[in-house]
């Protein structure tokens, strides 16, 4: 797979067909549902979170997605150009007890967690206005191909 | 927000006839849900065999829908599809909702 460009406004349903059409270039090299699911998860909370946080959910601005695969597995990079990460680096949620009262269960913070337990390498970087974020996948069929 | 509802041996039925729950409607799906369980049986159970993907505000909205039943009533969870069952596991909500392989097992199982 040659290096891929998606670019995209940074509103909620551009996001999902920008979903749809990753899922359609990235799907021959990823092997089986378990890799595609992972890939989905992933993405679609990274980019729900610029549409919502970056963009405030302003639906002004685009978001532009690289991909391409690597040694090991297949990288992404991501920019938008909406307002920077606070305090310049992607949150760390904990997701809070579960034990407790039904009243008490956490709504939110899913989403970082799930990003922080199935990328390697996440880095966060602003440059020339931009927010950039990077991270690999470990899977695609290219893992095994020795 | 499609949600269609039945009652079975005194257990709600909701069927989600959307292929997404996801950021783009969260909160229609929370609104939604709301109405439809009202009224009706302690036990709510929610048929998930047509979505194919929840994502973090999906799965916000779906523990949102359960903190609006009044105390006594219960949200079960029937038909997980892989995507949907990963996100469960990776967040540990799986061990908050009664998840059931099928309706049929949901239904059989009245002591969830």
């Amino acid at each position: 797979m040659q290096d891929q460009c998606l670019h995209f406004p940074g509103d909620e349903l551009a996001v999902r067909h920008a979903l749809r059409n990753l899922k359609d270039r990235i799907a021959p090299y990823l092997d089986g549902a378990e890799e595609t699911a992972t890939t989905e998860i992933v993405l679609a909370e990274v980019l729900n979170n610029i549409v919502e946080h970056a963009y405030a959910g302003s639906g002004d601005g685009w978001i532009e997605l690289r991909f391409g695969l690597v040694q090991d597995g297949i990288n992404f990079d991501i920019f938008d150009s909406g307002v920077p990460m606070p305090d310049g680096k992607p949150p760390v949620p904990e997701i809070s007890a579960l034990d407790v009262d039904i009243q008490d269960l956490p709504e939110g913070g899913f989403g970082w967690f799930m990003i922080h337990d199935l990328t390697k390498g996440l880095r966060y970087e602003r440059a020339d206005g931009r927010n950039h974020l990077s991270f690999r996948l470990v899977l695609g069929k290219h893992l095994y191909a020795n | 927000m499609q949600l269609h509802s039945t009652v079975e041996n005194d257990v709600m039925v909701v069927i989600v006839a959307e292929a997404r729950i996801d950021a783009a409607v969260a909160i229609k799906f929370k609104d939604t849900m709301r109405e439809v369980t009202r009224d009706g049986p302690d036990r709510i159970v929610l048929d998930m065999s047509k979505v194919e993907f929840v994502d973090s505000s999906g799965l916000g909205a779906i523990v949102a829908a359960m903190k609006l039943l009044p105390k006594g009533r219960v949200l079960e969870l029937a038909s997980l599809t892989p995507t949907v069952d990963k996100v469960f596991r990776l967040t540990r909500m799986n061990s908050v909702f009664p998840i059931h392989a099928d309706m049929q097992e949901a239904l059989s199982n009245r002591a969830a």
